[in-house]
């Protein structure tokens, strides 16, 4: 795989590859006090940015480094939408100082996409997330996270067949449920969705998933094994017609993730957050920082699903 | 000059030769070269064996860009591109810079199309100062221009409030205007990239309701019918927009309706690349908008093929989805998509393609010596189109200053091969004169 631009073009095979490459970065360098790998030495990867990311930028660097590539990090302050530098000059001009790969974030859909089809560079492209499209490392950590946890003591070469997997709250600004619809599903997973209908795109029916607009009658028609809580993304909200739902009290009420429905999980159940998480609003903290939560377990598995990424990528190997 | 179209074959199936001299229709008929009045100067014979003869094309909704964005097109090379695609008349939009909302614009334009001399150059003037939306434009001084001004649209952005589209329905009936909308309801397109459905719930892309199209051409058919006043509506592309207009019709209000060519092909399928050329306004739609509009067009719902040529640079399109222009070029592409789309598929007559893309368009126009029939003593504005012709369409090869066609590539079925323009060949053997 050249490119990974979206979860939907991994098939089984290749996703079960990246999770089982991404234990093999983890093992190797969980059992080395130092945990580099010489394996991208030589190799250049651009970290670019055009919006802002704490642990996306974060991971994806440390997996570069733990692979001895070089690392370059460069957040343009304005993208073309906004009149600076258009894409297409800045990525020529990563070209001109030789970049082996480009690990974007971009706020407009298709970014990446246009970047590794335009003709613009020959680099491998790795989606660190555009728009409200896709976000496919996040997508691999939480099935990795998943994974380890409900699939048996060793989980290599397993995929989530049979598991119940709800993504809960603000599904249509969200390329985390979109890139999440599309991998757990290619693993074998039934995927639920429940959100208020203003917070679901048109044509959602289409996707291959339930939807359900309450919470607590999908608790109990779908039981999950794992629930994945979605940031509510004001950032990305127009206030349009007041908003998408009339109060952040009503949100929590009809939809955020508190005790009693922390305690209608089934007891091997987990809790995800692809983070940052709004305390209070989506999530409390007692189900964020309880024993069934994975959310600081997913960070960490990040960076060894990027390794697996930067790896398979540029070192042109299939699974 | 004098022309001797030999062995055309005429839009009711019928073959003929056809005379021209001076700029008119002097002959039709069999074995016309030699008669049709005295033989003056030089004779060029065209052998149209195997050609279909069309008048001159007229769109009744073209960008030339001029004056502002020369860049991306002028009225010279707009015009070139017409005459390219077998139009002998366009009509172009006022969304220039400065905005064609007076007298002087207007005129500006129309000069520019006369001294090009491809293609009558009829200017539509904005119903609204600047397009904003506030305050009538002067239409009766641009009705009243040199320009004669007839169709008024704000085209690019909506009339949306109410009451100003009511008054400007009532004023231009006054001097036989009429007002062409651009139906898109604007608070609920806010920031919209593509149509509204499966796709755009996978790609992420802001959406575009139907309902902000179709909820605009219910208001505006009811206004018109309300103040008895003329109404066209530009590039439908809704399954539901189609039913209201038949529906008004039906109720026997005074509303026209254009569809272009990209919506006829095309569907929200061609987005999944985000490739910006697919980017354009009203947004490509779903399968079933695609028949709809076809069925429209072919039952006269729809009455007229408008083509929406929107040239743009390079560096409009040459981006990320979300930072591109909306438009795709149109003009010397229209006649083979609408051949292919409608007559090949047997929906529609070559009779149906005069209606719908020469006399239909000159008719809502108010255009006067365009659209008429192939008949001694008309305009001499004539299309050869070859129909067996096979072509790629390469977008640095066309007649048009921009590249930004959706069919860059595709092969396209039939040619204009030859176009007369008031008795002028402006194209000969396919290439412009």
């Amino acid at each position: 795989m050249k490119h990974l631009l979206s979860a939907a073009d991994l098939s089984h095979g290749e996703a079960v590859g990246v999770l089982d490459a991404a234990e093999e970065m983890a093992q190797a360098t969980r059992e080395r006090r130092i945990k580099k790998l010489p394996v991208l030495q030589g190799l250049t990867v651009v970290n670019l940015f055009f919006e802002d990311s704490t642990r996306t930028r974060i991971s994806f660097e440390t997996a570069a480094k733990r692979l001895s590539a070089d690392v370059i990090n460069f957040s343009p302050k304005g993208s073309s939408v906004s009149k600076g530098e258009s894409l297409k000059d800045t990525v020529l001009t990563l070209g001109a100082i030789q970049t082996d790969a480009i690990v974007v974030r971009h706020p407009a859909s298709g970014a990446p996409h246009r970047i590794a089809h335009s003709g613009w560079t020959g680099a491998s492209v790795i989606n660190a997330g555009d728009g409200t499209h896709q976000h496919p490392t996040q997508a691999l950590l939480d099935a990795m996270t998943i994974r380890r946890h409900l699939m048996g003591p060793d989980p290599v070469g397993r995929d989530l067949s049979g598991l119940d997997i709800m993504i809960v709250g603000d599904v249509l600004h969200s390329r985390v449920a979109r890139s999440g619809v599309a991998l757990f599903t290619t693993l074998g997973a039934q995927v639920h969705l429940v959100a208020p209908a203003t917070l679901l795109p048109v044509g959602v029916e289409q996707w291959n998933c339930t939807v359900s607009y309450n919470v607590d009658e999908a608790l109990a028609d779908y039981p999950p094994d794992a629930l994945m809580m979605l940031r509510v993304q004001h950032e990305r909200m127009s206030s349009a017609g007041g908003g998408f739902f009339p109060s952040p009290q009503e949100y929590t009420r009809e939809y955020g993730l508190d005790s009693p429905r922390l305690e209608r999980l089934a007891p091997h159940g987990i809790v995800l957050h692809p983070g940052p998480m709004n305390r209070g609003l989506e999530i409390t903290s007692q189900a964020a920082d309880g024993p069934r939560s994975t959310i600081v377990e997913q960070v960490a598995n990040g960076v060894a699903i990027r390794m697996a990424v930067l790896y398979l990528t540029m070192s042109g190997l299939k699974e | 000059m004098r022309y001797v179209i030999k062995e055309a074959c005429l839009p009711d199936g019928q073959t003929a030769d056809i005379v021209i001299q001076r700029g008119k229709i002097v002959s039709v008929g069999r074995a016309a070269s030699g008669q049709g009045g005295t033989v003056t100067g030089e004779v060029t014979v065209v052998d149209a064996a195997g050609l279909v003869a069309l008048p001159g094309l007229v769109d009744i909704h073209t960008h030339l860009r001029e004056p502002g964005q020369e860049d991306s097109e002028t009225v010279a090379s707009g015009s070139r591109a017409a005459a390219a695609g077998g139009y002998s008349c366009v009509h172009a939009m006022a969304n220039t810079n400065p905005v064609a909302d007076t007298a002087g614009v207007v005129e500006q334009v129309w000069r520019l199309g006369r001294e090009a001399g491809y293609v009558d150059v009829r200017p539509v003037g904005a119903v609204s100062v600047g397009l904003e939306g506030k305050q009538l434009a002067e239409l009766a001084a641009m009705a009243r221009s040199v320009a004669r001004v007839r169709v008024f649209s704000d085209d690019g952005v909506c009339v949306a409030d109410p009451v100003l589209m009511r008054r400007a329905l009532e004023y231009v009936k006054g001097f036989g205007g009429v007002i062409a909308q651009h139906a898109q309801e604007p608070r609920l397109t806010e920031g919209a990239q593509m149509h509204e459905g499966l796709v755009s719930s996978e790609l992420g892309l802001a959406p575009w309701p139907a309902v902000a199209e179709e909820s605009i051409i219910a208001r505006d058919v009811l206004l018109a019918g309300h103040v008895g006043a003329r109404l066209h509506i530009c590039h439908v592309s809704t399954a539901g927009s189609v039913e209201i207009i038949r529906w008004a019709k039906g109720r026997g209000i005074a509303v026209t309706a254009e569809v272009t060519p990209h919506h006829l092909l095309l569907t929200d399928d061609s987005v999944r690349g985000y490739d910006p050329l697919f980017k354009v306004n009203p947004p490509l739609r779903s399968a079933q908008d695609v028949a709809a509009v076809r069925a429209g067009l072919a039952d006269g719902t729809i009455d007229v093929v408008g083509t929406d040529h929107a040239p743009h640079p390079a560096e409009s399109k040459d981006c990320e989805w979300a930072a591109a222009a909306f438009g795709m070029t149109g003009l010397e592409t229209a006649l083979p998509v609408i051949y292919q789309v409608m007559v090949e598929s047997g929906l529609m007559t070559w009779a149906d393609v005069v209606r719908v893309m020469s006399s239909g368009p000159a008719a809502i126009g108010r255009v006067a010596d365009q659209g008429r029939p192939i008949a001694p003593g008309e305009p001499a504005n004539l299309t050869l189109f070859d129909p067996s012709a096979r072509w790629l369409v390469v977008p640095e090869d066309m007649a048009t200053t921009s590249a930004n066609t959706p069919v860059a590539g595709r092969q396209m079925h039939g040619r204009t091969v030859a176009t007369f323009y008031r008795g002028r060949a402006t194209v000969l053997q396919g290439k412009v004169i």
